[in-house]
């Protein structure tokens, strides 16, 4: 439904979006992940028409969007900083985009506390939007986006300031109303864990360019791309050179690792970014000589709930990995990674 | 910052040191400290500096003038203040105004030796409580260039001005607000007599007349031979005012552009007066203060300093008025106590006829 | 659940902190009764026990003038803000070379006697100014075809030409400071540009205008010299008939009756203002100004910041030039002199003003003239400043009697000066009072009319500080005195160096109160001008314009310095 193609937008003169593209279908929940700075909320402003794009086209259903006012676009957009009305009460808030799209007044009183009472702020409709907390404000600010149902929902970091709890369930809220309404949205975080849980596809921004797009488990499976897997903080980075093209086999500062390559051939010789996923190790105690065997000191160890976080520090890099059970930092070991926890990168 | 803050501190602590000085400052060397003379006067009054410190220096005496807005505030401000006069002497009330200072007994009389000389028509309190010390007439002053280029006659009465061939040339002051206006209102009255003189200024109105607030806006915006280069060629001023072009022209020229109408009855003079204030405590010097003004040597230096004529017939004049400045020979007079009386009455039925 | 806590109340926090709001109004209230209302009150009861010559009163002596006051005033007000307003966005959202010193040359009309701007307003307006001339030559008419001066035009436009400043510089700093997210939220909910402006830019300014309008009413509502030098005598304004009646007709009587009609009204206007704005503007979080402000990109965009600077260059700043050019030009025309006179340029005006060539007692070298006029400024803007920033604060935080005392505040305003200068003569007779004769009346003077700006301009940036900042910075330790300086004052900064503006404008062009209160030995600038003007001659008309250029300069260079001030050791926030 919504097509961003080839948009160009630079910032005091350096560019920031360089030719960025690409496609949301009906219902689809994207998430738009990249460092600061990377224009994730420059694009959305574009997006919503509240700035123009350098060059490029936003379609929707395959009209160009660039006649199109942002307030007949029938977007939403939750702004990062909430942009709360602060003469206005809560409800009066939520009940903006009802009020402009010219509804009966009992109507949009009706829906703007339905909204509210979507986010749980139900008995919140006089307050002072200046009285309120960051996360009640924060609340506000989503169920005001959400009001007035818009065709695309763009929500900026909307769950920052929320505790654990609250953002667990609002995510799930949020990901029943835009499925039951089949609305598109793009969701900027830079929280991964909050985009695996609510993304239908991953959107890396890097450079002013779409660095990768998939869904979360293509992503993880294949990150593709150095740069990716540092930015999920997917594992550690190793450089390696080629001993054994079929099955592959490299040669590394940690050993011999035989990596999952997806690509092509790889011929003797080459050289290649390896990426050592964190992921369940086996320990090996026995001194022999294996592939995919690493061996370091033990550094930090902490308790994650359900297993056991640690780093390797194997003097040229430091590896981490995850084991059922604790192990005394300093203790010197030798870890087995899985096939699957090494991989190639371009 | 913390320099700027400094400085500006500083500034206000300076100010606020320098109002609480006490205005008596100790002399320099002589023995017994020189007294304050304090001069209430409105804002024209000028002298020269050697006059002044001669003065001062004979009485051992500061003098300390107090200029107090224009005639009007300042003898505003003395009336009010009367209980506890802000100074001891008053320079500066004029016939116009002359009763209602005599009415408010501001004043203390004092017979000064010098009122001798002084021509009687001068002289206008009996009882000597104000003084005489200038005058000055009101006179319309004229472009010489424009009516020489127009091949204009100049008017030789106030009728005159009524002619169609004067229709438009003339401003004069609101009499409200400017004490030149107010003059040339009470010379009209003095000519036409009261009704009549509301006549004149209808015919004056149906003939272009213009009518501003004051004489800084008259002669400066609206009068064509100043730098203002207004419209008009005829403005209400002094008769002192040509020769005040010659002083302050820039570059030097070598006779005025201006000149006055001295007809009959055109020009009104107007005279000053001085006064000891009652209830000051330096009756001495206030006389001597007087006396100094009725002097010769001051009486010769005010014309070039205030622009009006000496009451002192001794007093020479200097050669830039004897050769520049016209003396009417029957200026208007009106007595005090009859514009006492009817000043209020008179300038509400002019505004009636020439503004509304 | 956490979501309960962090909940921050709205009054000031801590007990007693409307105690401690009470008290800081204790100073600016109690100079205000000294130098305010026992003048008048003195005055006022003199004059109304006065007998003598008064005439019978009749109502149209009244009802006139109050009818034309408030005719004129509305109008000037309403022009001053089509002007304003456009230019206060102009200079809000945008960044646009010379912008400081276009905002800095807009404040100086403020500064100039009207004696002078009724000069300049002929220079270029008048039936001989440069327009007329230009029409005159082009379609060849004899007669000056734009009637100018001397009508109720030349009133409204000297009226915007004093007042845009102050909707500039007031609603501007308010337009700065707010936030463009929410103008961007309210389009994408799908609010027009209009209907944007409207629902959520125009309330969030509504206590700037409303400031801004209060304070350019009274002014227009109190204006003197305008009206009786532009407009002349067919208008007649309460403070013109004051100013007749009581320094003209000694009739005083009539005056302290006008003059209690003129407080009347303007004690329901400020009353009225009071109850209209808010109590407490609405919190926002303070942003730095530039970051809202861009350069003009769009060429919708570009075309109207040239056509709006183009405008304001129009309006406020040829008058000046062509004040300051008539300064340096000797134009006679054949004036009776024997040798022709070469027209051109010449400093010989600026020369004069050092040489005092007859030897006069009251000479004032512009020297001391520029000390006398930078000293009371100095002293006003520190007075008006140290008074005004505890009335602000107290006024930003209570409402109990707030409005009260933020309503008498503004009156010195639309007092008459003439009332009140005659006021400190009677009042002010008895020591240790006895300050009839003192120079520090002067700075009283001017800061009893600089304290409305002050107040006006301080009190919705105090309000607009988030309570919670203040929290935070008392749970670090700080007491409430340092919280004040270290939050708030900071904070407001901005407009501190507003209202200081404001105060050295009014102080340094100050004429009517002070021509009546000042010692000769210590003349302002403006009378120094005033002084030329009164006497024929092309050198004292040289002369005046040549101070004035000099005033107008002093005052641009004070503008600046004062802008740029920084509180020690914060920046502007």
């Amino acid at each position: 439904m919504l097509e961003v193609r080839e948009v160009w937008k630079s910032y005091e003169g350096a560019p920031l979006l360089r030719g960025l593209s690409f496609h949301l279908a009906r219902g689809e929940t994207a998430c738009l992940l990249g460092p600061s700075g990377s224009g994730k909320s420059t694009l959305l402003r574009i997006i919503a028409g509240l700035e123009p794009a350098e060059a490029g086209q936003v379609l929707w259903e395959e009209q160009d969007l660039a006649p199109v006012a942002p307030h007949a676009r029938g977007f939403g957009l939750m702004f990062q900083e909430y942009a709360l009305f602060p003469h206005r009460n809560v409800l009066e808030n939520v009940a903006f985009g009802l009020r402009m799209q010219n509804l009966p007044k009992a109507e949009t009183d009706t829906r703007a506390r339905q909204a509210l009472a979507r986010v749980g702020l139900a008995d919140f409709s006089q307050r002072r939007v200046t009285d309120l907390s960051g996360g009640e404000q924060q609340r506000v600010a989503l169920a005001r986006a959400l009001a007035p149902r818009p065709r695309l929902l763009m929500l900026d970091e909307p769950l920052g300031s929320l505790d654990r709890g609250l953002r667990d369930q609002l995510l799930a809220d949020l990901r029943r109303i835009l499925a039951l309404d089949g609305t598109p949205a793009l969701y900027v975080t830079h929280d991964q864990e909050e985009a695996l849980a609510i993304a239908d596809r991953l959107l890396l921004i890097h450079d002013g360019r779409l660095q990768r797009s998939g869904t979360p488990a293509q992503v993880y499976a294949d990150p593709g791309d150095a740069w990716v897997a540092q930015f999920l903080n997917m594992g550690t980075l190793v450089p390696a050179r080629v001993i054994h093209s079929s099955p592959l086999r490299a040669q590394s500062d940690l050993g011999i690792l035989a990596p999952r390559c997806t690509h092509t051939h790889h011929a003797v010789g080459e050289y290649l970014t390896l990426l050592v996923r964190r992921a369940p190790v086996t320990l090996e105690r026995a001194a022999r000589r294996r592939d995919n065997l690493v061996r370091g000191i033990v550094q930090e160890v902490s308790f994650r709930g359900d297993s056991y976080r640690a780093t390797l520090d194997c003097s040229t890099h430091r590896v981490a990995f995850e084991l059922p059970h604790p192990v005394a930092p300093g203790t010197v070991l030798s870890i087995h990674l899985a096939p699957e926890a090494v991989l190639c990168l371009k | 910052m913390r320099r700027s803050n400094a400085f500006f501190f500083g500034l206000a602590l300076l100010s606020l040191v320098v109002g609480s000085c006490m205005p008596a400052v100790p002399g320099p060397g002589s023995t017994p400290a020189p007294r304050t003379l304090k001069i209430m006067t409105h804002d024209s009054f000028d002298a020269s500096t050697s006059l002044i410190d001669a003065f001062e220096q004979l009485h051992n005496v500061r003098l300390n003038i107090l200029k107090s807005g224009d005639s009007g505030a300042a003898l505003n401000k003395a009336i009010l203040s009367k209980d506890v006069p802000l100074a001891d002497v008053f320079f500066g009330v004029d016939n116009a105004f002359l009763s209602r200072a005599l009415g408010a007994g501001i004043f203390d009389a004092y017979d000064a030796p010098a009122l001798g000389t002084i021509p009687s028509a001068f002289q206008l309190d009996p009882q000597h409580r104000a003084l005489p010390v200038d005058y000055g007439d009101v006179c319309i002053n004229y472009d010489k260039a424009y009516f020489a280029s127009h091949i204009l006659p100049l008017p030789k009465s106030l009728d005159d001005l009524t002619q169609p061939e004067y229709r438009g040339l003339l401003v004069v002051e609101d009499p409200a607000t400017s004490s030149p206006g107010l003059a040339f209102l009470l010379a009209t009255v003095a000519h036409f007599g009261d009704p009549g003189y509301l006549d004149f200024w209808k015919a004056l109105r149906a003939n272009g007349l213009a009518v501003v607030d004051g004489w800084e806006t008259a002669y400066y915006t609206n009068f064509s031979a100043a730098s203002g280069h207004g419209p008009q060629p005829m403005v209400v001023s002094y008769a002192s005012s040509p020769p005040a072009e010659v002083v302050f022209a820039d570059p030097p020229i070598s006779e005025p552009p201006t000149g006055a109408l001295i007809g009959q009855d055109m020009c009104f003079r107007q005279i000053e007066f001085v006064g000891i204030l009652h209830g000051t405590p330096n009756r001495d010097l206030a006389e001597a203060f007087v006396d100094f003004m009725l002097s010769r040597s001051f009486q010769e230096d005010m014309p070039l300093k205030m622009f009006v004529f000496p009451v002192n017939p001794q007093a020479g004049l200097p050669q830039v008025f004897s050769r520049f400045a016209e003396i009417p020979a029957q200026p208007a007079t009106l007595a005090p106590e009859e514009i006492a009386s009817h000043r209020d009455s008179w300038i509400q039925a002019w505004h009636q006829a020439v503004l509304e | 659940m956490m979501s309960g806590a962090g909940r921050v109340p709205q009054a000031s926090y801590g007990a007693g902190g409307s105690r401690r709001s009470l008290l800081l109004l204790v100073l600016p209230l109690a100079f205000l009764a000294l130098f305010f209302f026992y003048p008048l009150l003195s005055i006022l009861r003199l004059s109304l026990s006065a007998t003598g010559e008064s005439q019978p009163l009749a109502l149209s002596s009244i009802l006139a003038p109050l009818g034309f006051t408030l005719w004129q005033a509305a109008l000037s007000t309403l022009l001053t803000f089509a002007v304003g307003m456009p230019s206060a966005y102009l200079f809000a959202r945008f960044e646009f070379p010379g912008k400081r010193l276009l905002r800095a040359l807009t404040t100086l009309p403020f500064v100039l006697p009207t004696v002078v701007v009724a000069v300049a307003f002929n220079a270029l307006l008048g039936p001989r100014g440069w327009l007329n001339l230009g029409l005159m030559t082009l379609s060849g008419a004899n007669t000056p075809p734009i009637q100018f001066i001397n009508t109720l035009w030349a009133i409204l436009a000297a009226h915007v030409f004093y007042n845009t400043a102050v909707v500039l510089r007031l609603v501007g700093n308010a337009w700065a400071h707010l936030d463009p997210r929410l103008g961007l939220a309210a389009r994408v909910l799908g609010a027009s540009p209009w209907r944007a402006w409207r629902e959520v830019t125009l309330p969030l300014l509504r206590p700037a205008i409303l400031a801004a309008l209060v304070l350019v009413f009274l002014f227009d509502f109190s204006s003197f010299g305008v009206v009786l030098m532009l407009g002349g005598p067919r208008f007649a304004t309460l403070e013109v008939a004051i100013y007749t009646q009581a320094l003209h007709l000694l009739n005083l009587p009539l005056a302290a009756l006008l003059s209690l009609i003129q407080i009347a009204c303007t004690l329901s206007l400020t009353t009225l203002y009071a109850r209209l704005a808010p109590q407490l503007s609405a919190p926002s979080a303070p942003r730095a100004a530039e970051e809202a402000s861009q350069q003009p990109v769009a060429p919708r965009q570009r075309l109207a910041a040239v056509l709006l600077v183009g405008l304001l260059l129009v309006l406020l700043v040829a008058p000046l030039a062509a004040l300051a050019a008539r300064s340096v030009a000797r134009m006679e025309p054949d004036r009776g002199q024997r040798t022709s006179v070469s027209a051109g340029l010449t400093l010989s005006y600026y020369r004069e003003l050092f040489i005092n060539r007859r030897e006069a007692l009251f000479y004032v070298p512009p020297i001391a003239a520029v000390r006398n006029s930078l000293g009371y400024a100095a002293a006003t803007v520190i007075i008006a400043l140290a008074l005004g920033l505890p009335a602000a604060s107290a006024l930003a935080r209570t409402s109990r009697f707030g409005r009260q005392v933020d309503a008498l505040l503004m009156l010195p305003l639309g007092t008459s000066a003439v009332t009140l200068g005659l006021g400190f003569v009677v009042a002010l007779d008895t020591p240790p009072l006895d300050l009839r004769a003192s120079p520090l009346l002067v700075p009283l003077a001017h800061s009893l009319v600089a304290l409305p700006f002050v107040v006006r301009t301080l009190q919705p940036a105090l309000a607009s500080i988030p309570e919670r900042l203040r929290m935070a910075a008392a749970t670090l330790g700080a007491s409430p005195w340092h919280v004040w300086r270290e939050v708030d004052l900071p904070i407001v900064a901005r407009a501190v160096s507003v209202a200081a503006a404001f105060a050295f404008t009014i102080s340094m062009g100050e004429f009517g109160a002070t021509s009546l209160v000042a010692r000769p030995e210590y003349p302002t600038v403006p009378i120094a001008i005033f002084r030329f003007l009164s006497q024929p001659g092309a050198l004292n008309y040289g002369q005046a314009l040549a101070m004035a250029t000099l005033l107008m300069g002093l005052t641009l260079a004070g503008i600046l310095v004062i802008e740029r001030l920084r509180l020690p050791g914060v920046g502007e926030f």
